[in-house]
């Protein structure tokens, strides 16, 4: 029974790195949103599969704020966003879908060999945990460097916290103030990055951020 | 009938969140910039009966000890004199069009949400707590950055909070890391993030887990001290927003990022076998001081010029905790407080002269002690604080530094003494074109609140001169704390 616990917990983290390397080449904004909302289903399963396992039920609330919150509302509402905005072109990557994904590839090689050394005391399931959300994380801090446009950044930082949410559930007993803190500044996230693009759009009609690049806020 | 005892902890938590609810639904401009002083001014005093009186016995979620009541009473000071400079700023603000009613309480609420959260990480017994705090503190902050909402106000916030966040995220990361070493040992449940329970046990914990939480730590938390080479955002908010945020951003905020490093600095040092978090916070510290020391030259905007210059200090400051022991430990709080009080005012100063002049840009300000005295002499006296003349305290802190630096490590005296020479010369340099010479641009007589920038300056030359014994006895104890 440990066996199959340990299994199944292994091949949702796993799978949500690898739902992190499909974000990775997305070239459309819809395809993007799409693959995030995979991710956080990703994500609420395997945490809920670890309150399954750890016997605490309160990670059920975490799953269930991942469920719900980021799997449906949030794609949703940026999906309207867009449609509003009308930029469901493509997205400028600034290095290419190969170089981005080798790179993406030594990131996970370097969260593996940073935690499994430092973590042989902790129990195997959180240990292997870790090192998966270390790798979700920098792969969600790849995407952000390397996406242009402003909403496939937000995705990027989305992305990049579900890593932590994984983290914070792998970590056994983990106080519950923390995860909902995380699911709630998800929330005010988007609330301000959504103020945000409203603003940029007011202003300049686009909502790529190499626009706003260009200026350096030191011309004469 | 008998009031309940007079709680100087919640006071200095709920005063600041009350106030905040009330500006938010306050429409008159004079009444809510009134009520900001006030909500300010008692925030300030409750911080002050900390001092006296007994100190609740440390909590799960909150704690009072020597260390977090110097800033406390740091931060609420400056947060007071500050909203006294923005109730004058502000009118001007409105005057010009600049601000509408409608921002105007946005600001004042995120204003006292900043103030609470500050507070609340400063008072955090809990490192969870703690980071939610800080995270909040940076989301209040980055929605005044952009409120302008000028096209640089947009980018800079942006910056900010994007920079911000990976930041913060990277700190959460560590402090996942801090409760995964702690859990073998403390057990499952609150007591993995309690920083009083973690400080007594943290001897047994993993040293190599430790280690690379402290390094996530210290990168995540960094980011928000503004410390090189993940400075980037801080000159952007301190040039695009409103000038009070820039006086808060430099005197309040990255002090207590400072100060979140400093309580892991805390919990590294206690285990024996964990690596020194020592030499990476003088690496980071002195190539701070360094860097910006250098692109203090290049600047032709004047609030950027001295954020530039609050990285450097920020560095120098981080270098001194580096170091350690009691003396450099000393000449750091002593330089964190000085460093406060002068940049804030400077910024005060800055920010009246930015709205008389109606700009920013360096080119655009020549001789101010002629145009308007009292706002350049001010400005004078102000760099030449930053700048680390005798007699201000600044002197007295940054001379602590360097003699204790050469009294151990004579070699990491030199690029101490290199970075400090070199943002001598770039202050005083600007401080010349600014202040003296023939007046240019706009000469209407300025509105301005002396009071605030008077405090400061006040006190840092005050402190430059004589340190009350009972301070330095406090300032000594707490160095002794920090190891």
């Amino acid at each position: 029974m440990e066996r199959l616990y340990f299994d199944a917990a292994h091949l949702l983290a796993g799978g949500l790195v690898l739902v992190s390397f499909v974000q990775l080449y997305q070239d459309r904004l819809y395809a993007l949103l799409n693959v995030y909302a995979v991710h956080a289903l990703v994500l609420a399963l395997s945490v809920a599969w670890q309150a399954f396992v750890q016997d605490a039920p309160h990670l059920y609330v975490t799953a269930a704020i991942a469920l719900v919150f980021k799997a449906i509302v949030i794609p949703v509402a940026l999906h309207r966003l867009i449609q509003r905005l009308g930029i469901h072109r493509e997205i400028e990557t600034v290095i290419g879908v190969g170089p981005t994904m080798l790179a993406g590839i030594g990131l996970v090689a370097l969260s593996m060999a940073v935690i499994l050394p430092v973590t042989a005391e902790a129990d195997p399931l959180a240990r292997e945990d870790l090192a998966f959300a270390l790798s979700v994380l920098l792969l969600g801090l790849l995407m952000m460097v390397t996406r242009r446009n402003a909403v496939s950044q937000v995705v990027g930082f989305m992305s990049l916290e579900n890593g932590l949410v994984l983290a914070a559930t792998g970590a056994k007993g983990m106080p519950l103030v923390v995860e909902i803190s995380v699911a709630f500044s998800v929330l005010i996230a988007f609330v301000v990055i959504g103020i945000f693009l409203f603003r940029i759009r007011e202003r300049f009609d686009t909502v790529d951020v190499q626009a706003l690049d260009s200026f350096r806020g030191e011309r004469q | 009938m008998t009031l309940p005892p007079f709680d100087a902890v919640a006071a200095v938590l709920l005063i600041p969140l009350a106030a905040a609810v009330l500006l938010a639904f306050l429409p008159s401009y004079r009444l809510t910039a009134r009520l900001n002083v006030v909500a300010t001014l008692a925030t300030l005093l409750a911080a002050l009966s900390l001092l006296g009186g007994e100190r609740p016995a440390p909590g799960p979620y909150l704690l009072v000890d020597d260390l977090n009541i110097v800033f406390v009473v740091l931060g609420t000071f400056v947060g007071f004199t500050t909203s006294v400079f923005s109730a004058t700023y502000i009118a001007h603000e409105l005057e010009t069009g600049r601000f509408t009613p409608g921002y105007l309480r946005f600001y004042h609420a995120m204003y006292q949400g900043l103030m609470a959260a500050m507070n609340l990480a400063l008072l955090a017994n809990n490192i969870g707590l703690m980071w939610v705090a800080v995270e909040l503190a940076t989301l209040t902050t980055v929605v005044m950055v952009g409120l302008y909402r000028t096209h640089e106000a947009l980018e800079a916030a942006w910056k900010y909070f994007i920079l911000g966040s990976v930041g913060i995220a990277l700190a959460l990361f560590g402090t996942i890391l801090v409760y995964m070493a702690a859990l073998p040992h403390v057990g499952e449940g609150l007591d993995g993030m309690v920083w009083t329970v973690l400080i007594d046990r943290v001897g047994e914990f993993d040293p190599a887990l430790l280690n690379v939480a402290f390094v996530f730590l210290l990168l995540g938390y960094g980011t928000k001290v503004g410390l090189a080479p993940l400075h980037a955002w801080l000159p952007d908010a301190h040039a695009e927003g409103p000038t009070p945020i820039s006086a808060v951003l430099s005197g309040l905020l990255l002090n207590v990022a400072l100060y979140a490093v400093l309580r892991f600095k805390l919990l590294l040092a206690a285990n024996p076998d964990a690596i020194a978090p020592g030499p990476l916070m003088i690496t980071m510290g002195l190539s701070s001081l360094v860097f910006a020391s250098f692109m203090l030259y290049r600047r032709r905007d004047i609030k950027r010029l001295f954020a530039y210059s609050s990285i450097e200090h920020m560095g120098i400051i981080t270098f001194a905790f580096g170091m350690g022991g009691p003396l450099a430990n000393f000449a750091g709080l002593l330089h964190m407080v000085m460093h406060s009080l002068t940049k804030s005012g400077i910024f005060f100063a800055v920010g009246h002269i930015a709205q008389v002049k109606g700009t920013q840009q360096l080119d655009g300000i020549r001789g101010l002690t002629q145009s308007h005295p009292a706002l350049g002499w001010s400005l004078v006296v102000g760099v030449v604080a930053i700048a680390g003349l005798p007699p201000m305290g600044i002197f007295m802190s940054e001379f602590l530094v360097v003699s204790s630096t050469f009294a151990r490590e004579p070699l990491l005296a030199l690029p101490l003494v290199l970075g400090l020479l070199v943002a001598f010369g770039a202050l005083l340099m600007r401080l010349n074109g600014l202040a003296f010479g023939e007046p240019t641009g706009r000469m209407a007589p300025a509105e301005a609140s002396y009071a605030p920038m008077l405090a400061h300056f006040g006190l840092v030359l005050v402190a430059g001169v004589y340190l009350p014994a009972p301070l330095v006895e406090w300032f000594q104890h707490v160095a002794r704390m920090l190891g």
